[in-house]
């Protein structure tokens, strides 16, 4: 299963992906019309800067999810088909467990706040909303084998001449 | 590949034909350059990031989940209409600029320092003269031409404190601008106090800002293009209604193809003229050419195309598709518009790029430094640089495309009168009567965001079958005459009312004024015609439009326009969306403000609908039917 992964490098925190976002969780799908929505959509990932690295960070949908472990509702389930976890507003009580057990607070509140909002890995899309707008490709879909197998070339090049 | 990749890029033939061989040669072009600029910038592409101090660069978070403010506390509003401010500054100061350059030639000449340079419209002379009350009797040509010429020179500075060509507005608009404090009171100032106004920690209003705005438009509009304009006519000729042939085709294949690019006529007039010199054509022959071929691209293109028989070979997005006909040997540039790409695409031909202005160089190119004091001896020697590269013309790259297509150009003010009989009482009667509805300017850039003169062709179109007269200056223009829209029989496609008019008058129903600066002399006739009839520019059933504009000094035009009390659409967004305020102030506010307001659309055809509709409320303003 692919994962969006991250080259920490490569991230200048424009936060173009958080507008991506944005927009994709909107009702126009277009820059122009999202920012005219009441009420505004709302990103599911966010550009932390850390000691080192910006980090463009969303849900990482877990395989052994604390999330899931601690919804009392069932809201938030493992879609088996697409292996990512997923929230069903319909059955969310808005307690807030989801939030205090991720470990990378990207959990957070609906615009009403009664409800947990997270990424949903843009569903009607191929590539998702943030990979696809990132300007310096930080940000890629992919299986982690692959991406690992990159950060072995880079690693090797430190044995050049 | 299939044609229609390249019909969704433009409507030109042409200029499919040509990005099918660009794309089979490698060689990359403005389009592809903006497939990989997508997705752009969101935080750009609304106004909403601010690099005016070094705490930052700060941004707003359009969706309110994020900072509201930057560092300083500046909120949307205000980085946005800073922003738009330094947009109109750098439009303006443009304008200006190349303005500043024809008043220092006229100058020049009249104090003899520019030989080459002549008075040549003596009738438009005198009555600047009149309007500047510079005095005549008893003098020459070159002693009224100096005073003219220190007389605009002061407009740039402050000495004054206000512009003399004010007196052609009407005196309600101006009136209006009293009271709004947007009088403006110097060219150069005006840009200056926006620099000013838009630094860290002074103007934070953003009705203030806009309103500075306005007023350094309106030194643009009114000051700085309209001096371009006027002393441009006075020294190489007003422009008079004549024939053209406009697009790639205008390229030839057996002689030099010399393609001047860029806006200010001072060096491609003397490159025309030395290019008809009988040494230079027989050296062209020595090298096994034909002859030698002057083509126009952009605004300098329709300078010349505006005052002589020269063909243009388009607008902005064909520059680097000019080049790659494989049949240019040299693109002379001077200033604005000049795609930086050029010096590349150039390397995969035989091309040289030439440039010329100090203001503007581009490594890569050659630089042939431009001095008026030896103009025609310096367009000389850029003819013969391009004639020496003739032979080095690579035929298997050659294509040219076949399409071309006649036009007429030349309607200046005065040409427009004399077309009228002398006034402007025939072309008002026909509006009153309603066999004309009204006026709209289409006037602007190309932008690969719109496609290819579609936004300017289908707005054209479209209102002239409206009965509507349609003016244009600029990329607008060009992209007319290769529709063939600049032709009297043109007039078949027009309204029963626009028609029968064309045809008493024997001319098109699209009216090619001039280059960008020359936005002026739609002006002009605005205000006249207001005068005629005695009430404010915004009481008249006019519009504007900018369906493909991309360039600052379109927004420049834009706020001058819309200031002067035109409603304008516009086809491409401005970067104003990221403040809700900013763009109520834009869209309705203004209206009660300034008179007019602007609408962004990007369909030309729905923009057409609301031109229309516009132009219908203001008739019945008005009490016409």
């Amino acid at each position: 299963m692919k994962q969006i992964l991250i080259n920490l490098e490569r991230c200048l925190g424009c936060k173009t992906c958080e507008l991506a976002c944005a927009v994709e969780h909107s009702v126009s799908k277009e820059l122009f019309g999202a920012v005219c929505e009441t009420p505004s959509p709302v990103s599911r990932v966010y550009v932390e800067k850390g000691q080192q690295y910006n980090f463009p960070l969303q849900c990482r949908h877990c395989s052994d999810a604390q999330c899931i472990k601690a919804c009392i509702s069932g809201a938030m389930w493992r879609d088996e088909t697409t292996g990512l976890v997923s929230h069903s507003k319909e059955k969310c009580v808005g307690c807030w467990m989801c939030v205090m057990t991720c470990p990378f607070g990207v959990i957070i509140q609906d615009r009403g706040a009664k409800i947990a909002l997270k990424c949903d890995r843009c569903p009607e899309r191929e590539i998702p909303a943030c990979v696809a707008s990132c300007p310096t490709k930080a940000l890629s879909l992919e299986g982690v084998p692959f991406y690992a197998k990159g950060k072995r070339e880079e690693y090797l090049t430190n044995f050049k001449e | 590949m299939d044609k229609n990749k390249y019909a969704q890029k433009s409507i030109d033939p042409a200029t499919q034909a040509m990005l099918s061989k660009a794309e089979q040669a490698g060689v990359e072009v403005a389009w592809e350059r903006l497939e990989k600029q997508e997705p752009q910038c969101g935080f750009g592409l609304l106004g909403i990031c601010c690099r005016n101090c070094n705490m930052g660069p700060c941004r707003i978070d359009p969706f309110g989940n994020g900072a509201d403010k930057g560092i300083c506390g500046a909120n949307a509003d205000t980085i946005v209409a800073r922003n738009l401010l330094r947009t109109i500054a750098a439009g303006a100061a443009s304008h200006s600029d190349h303005g500043r350059d024809v008043v220092e030639t006229v100058l020049h000449a009249a104090e003899g320092r520019a030989p080459d340079y002549e008075i040549k419209d003596e009738e438009k002379l005198l009555a600047l003269a009149k309007e500047l009350k510079v005095p005549t009797d008893g003098r020459s040509k070159q002693e009224i031409a100096l005073d003219i010429a220190v007389k605009a020179i002061d407009e740039f500075g402050t000495r004054k404190g206000t512009l003399e060509l004010l007196g052609r507005v009407p005196p309600q608009r101006k009136e209006r601008w009293e009271k709004l404090g947007i009088v403006p009171r110097g060219i150069d100032r005006e840009v200056v106090e926006i620099m000013h106004r838009t630094h860290m920690g002074v103007d934070t209003d953003y009705v203030n800002l806009i309103l500075q705005g306005m007023r350094a438009a309106l030194s643009d509009g009114w000051g700085g293009s309209m001096w371009a304009t006027e002393l441009s006519d006075v020294l190489f000729g007003t422009p008079k209604p004549h024939k053209g042939v406009s697009n790639l085709g205008v390229l030839k294949e057996d002689e030099v193809n010399i393609v001047v690019h860029g806006h200010e006529p001072t060096l491609s007039e003397m490159i025309v003229r030395a290019a008809k010199d009988p040494q230079i054509v027989e050296f062209a022959r020595s090298q096994g050419a034909k002859g030698i071929n002057i083509c126009g691209m952009c605004c300098t293109g329709n300078e010349l195309l505006m005052r002589h028989d020269v063909p243009i070979a388009g607008n902005f997005l064909q520059q680097e598709l000019a080049i790659i006909t494989g049949a240019v040997e040299a693109m002379v540039v001077d200033v604005q518009c000049i795609m930086p790409s050029l010096t590349e695409v150039a390397g995969c031909y035989h091309t040289k790029i030439i440039s010329t202005s100090p203001k503007a160089k581009f490594p890569g190119a050659q630089h042939v430094a431009f001095n008026e004091e030896k103009a025609l001896e310096i367009a000389r020697e850029i003819v013969r640089i391009a004639v020496e590269n003739y032979p080095r013309r690579n035929k298997e790259k050659v294509f040219i495309p076949a399409e071309k297509m006649e036009f007429v150009a030349g309607f200046s003010v005065e040409a427009i009168l004399s077309a009228l009989g002398g006034s402007l009482d025939p072309l008002l009667n026909a509006i009153k009567e309603g066999n004309i509805k009204g006026i709209a300017g289409i006037v602007g850039c190309n932008n690969p965001k719109i496609k290819h003169d579609y936004g300017h062709v289908t707005l054209a179109e479209e209102l002239i079958k409206q009965d509507i007269l349609v003016v244009e200056t600029g990329c607008a223009a060009i992209a007319s005459a290769k529709a063939g829209l600049l032709l009297p029989e043109a007039a078949a496609k027009a309204g029963p009312g626009l028609r029968a008019v064309c045809e008493a008058l024997k001319i098109p129903p699209v009216l090619h004024m001039g280059s960008c600066v020359d936005i002026s002399r739609i002006m002009v006739v605005a205000a006249a015609a207001a005068r005629a009839l005695g009430v404010d520019i915004c009481d008249l059933p006019l519009a504007g439009a900018a369906p493909e504009w991309m360039s600052e000094k379109a927004v420049s035009i834009g706020a001058y326009v819309v200031a002067s009390g035109i409603f304008t659409v516009l086809g491409t967004v401005p970067p104003v969306l990221g403040s809700s305020n900013v763009a109520a102030l834009l869209t309705e506010g203004a209206k009660d403000v300034v008179g007019a307001s602007f609408a962004v659309e990007g369909d030309p055809l729905k923009a057409a609908e609301l031109i229309v509709k516009h132009i219908n409320e203001k008739r019945a303003g008005l009490g016409l039917a």
